[in-house]
């Protein structure tokens, strides 16, 4: 599956990552919209961790055996046997929040706002994920197929 | 007779666990799965989350309403599985028909406790079990003539069904035999955490006792405890647990205890039989024991395993272990292992509480590992201590920072932390190299 995968080592902490993913899914897609006048606002799918001088982008991994689809009690979030694709179909969660306890990465987010939850969908409708496009030090990269 | 590669009896989470990881492998071979209910797959696990007048299984579908047709599998529905004949793969239905397998998953699930109380009795017309969409519907045409509501048990069930009525505008008073409420599941900090909740808003909580009779006839009119006090109701509901649905499976001489038994790789005594989720016995990696884990994850992940070995790929379930969310007006909580077991048991505890922000956190610690945790409010990220709990990661050397709600990986020494990320394919694996 594709997924973001981060060189930590050339992370400098911007945190912009965070602010463009909010913006890619945003209804606006304009930052100044988005963070002025949108409420709620988005919440950000990405994790940046500090300790500092140490910082690190989480991504959702898109895992081949998601565990946070087996915690899933809604159907919400789904893989697709045929297609291998794990979706997470916002309109059917009920925040009971079982995926934060089930994901190994800390990378489901949770969207208090609305009781539900967020994770990275790759800006699957944008074609590049907003957070590698942004990033302004190449920290993050899209790949394509994983093979390890 | 009709006959199919895989046969699965009962059409919920760990069926689908199944036919997902088949269907991921083999397009090719044929599936059926018998459910005794007459709906699409859909979740028991919604039902708190949908108590209202209209309810219809719509909402609670589990899978899209094309799952059974993409996935090339036969719903057997409304039909129950009354025979199975291992020597000869053959199950019988309850209309007569008979399937034949090649490989069977057994996902029967549990059945509601129902104690033997005088007066007691599902079939009266006011009280109803909390397990299966009937029981739903039962409830929605009730509420409107209802008023005072008593929930029998105050273990995760009972307390969702009991807030979701009282939000109803009902007065709703709960019953627990144990001295606290959810006393298996959280130590009883937690516990008392919980039963404030419910206090604050107005929902009575009555701990160590329990019903000493139902009073009324056809009608149930109110419970009377063991403790004398006596509380009129015009709705009683009885949540009090599952026991594992095993008479299919006992009947067939499969090995059964309280569950069935498999083995790791979710095959009961008889070969090319599987059993998974709330009617099996599993083994639970940090007790080191099997016993009855009827919880939603480990029925698909159960399901998952055993399609693998169904399909010849041998794989072993050793993921298993005690784990909740939840959820009580505004407390959020997040725990997974043995957080029942404290210092008298040869464990660590370490905990926090946070008075301002009603935080805490708990942890169980035993051998440099952790044992159990317990997260209220700040449960953010909380799946990293189930992954630390279940790749059996030394955490005495970072224990203090467990307690910090801004635990994640960057506060895991660099070393475990690479094992965990790199190898999991988080960290760019370049960069790794070079950092």
């Amino acid at each position: 599956m594709p997924r973001v995968a981060v060189k930590p080592e050339v992370c400098i902490g911007c945190h912009l990552c965070e602010v463009w993913c909010v913006v890619a899914h945003s209804r606006s897609k304009n930052i100044i919209k988005a963070f002025l006048h949108e409420t709620p606002r988005p919440v950000p799918r990405v994790v940046v961790e500090e300790n500092l001088p140490f910082t690190l982008p989480v991504h959702c991994r898109h895992c081949t055996e998601p565990s946070c689809v087996e915690a899933c009690i809604s159907g919400a979030l789904y893989r697709d046997p045929l297609t291998g694709r794990v979706e997470h179909d916002a309109g059917r969660c009920v925040g009971c929040y079982s995926c934060v306890m089930a994901c190994p990465y800390g990378a489901v987010v949770i969207d208090e706002v609305n009781r539900k939850v967020a994770r990275c969908d790759l800006c699957k409708e944008m074609g590049e994920p907003a957070c590698v496009k942004q990033c302004p030090n190449r920290a993050l990269v899209y790949q394509d197929s994983f093979t390890s | 007779m009709e006959r199919f590669d895989y046969l699965i009896i009962g059409n919920s989470v760990g069926a689908v666990g199944c036919i997902e990881t088949l269907r991921s492998f083999d397009k090719g071979s044929s599936i059926a799965v018998i459910g005794e209910e007459p709906h699409h797959v859909y979740s028991r696990a919604l039902l708190p989350y949908y108590l209202d007048n209209e309810v219809s299984v719509e909402k609670m579908l589990y899978r899209p309403v094309d799952f059974y047709e993409r996935l090339g599998v036969t719903p057997v529905l409304g039909r129950r599985a009354v025979g199975l004949d291992t020597a000869g793969h053959v199950v019988k239905l309850d209309d007569g028909r008979t399937i034949s397998y090649g490989k069977l998953l057994l996902a029967t699930g549990g059945r509601p406790i129902v104690p033997p109380i005088p007066g007691l009795d599902t079939e009266k017309e006011n009280i109803c079990n909390f397990v299966a969409l009937q029981d739903l519907q039962r409830i929605s045409r009730l509420l409107p003539s209802a008023r005072r509501v008593v929930v029998l048990g105050g273990g995760i069930i009972g307390l969702m069904a009991a807030e979701a009525l009282h939000k109803k505008g009902l007065e709703v008073g709960v019953v627990e035999l144990a001295p606290r409420v959810l006393a298996p599941v959280v130590d009883e900090f937690t516990s008392r955490l919980i039963e404030e909740a419910f206090r604050r808003s107005g929902v009575a909580i009555y701990t160590g006792t329990t019903f000493k009779e139902v009073q009324g006839g056809e009608r149930a009119t109110g419970v009377v405890l063991t403790d004398g006090t006596s509380l009129p109701c015009d709705l009683l509901v009885v949540a009090v647990g599952v026991v594992p649905r095993v008479d299919l499976a006992r009947q067939a001489g499969l090995a059964v205890n309280r569950g069935i038994l498999v083995n790791q790789q979710m095959e009961t005594s008889a070969a090319g039989v599987y059993a998974c989720g709330d009617c099996a016995e599993v083994y639970d990696f940090l007790m080191g024991n099997r016993r009855v884990l009827p919880l939603w994850p480990n029925a698909y992940a159960g399901g998952r395993v055993a399609a693998y070995n169904m399909l010849g790929m041998k794989r072993e379930y050793d993921r298993a272990t005690s784990m909740n969310a939840m959820h009580f007006f505004d407390l959020n909580i997040i725990t997974a292992g043995l957080n029942t077991a404290g210092e008298k048991d040869g464990f660590e505890v370490i905990s926090r509480f946070d008075a301002g922000s009603r935080s805490y956190r708990r942890f169980v610690l035993k051998d440099d590992r952790i044992h159990g945790f317990t997260l209220v409010t700040g449960i953010a990220r909380a799946g990293i201590f189930l992954h630390l709990m279940r790749r059996g990661c030394a955490v005495t050397s970072f224990k203090e920072k467990l307690l910090e709600e801004e635990f994640g990986y960057l506060t895991i020494p660099e070393g475990l932390r690479r094992e965990l990320l790199i190898d999991e394919g988080v960290m760019n694996e370049h960069a790794a190299a070079n950092q």
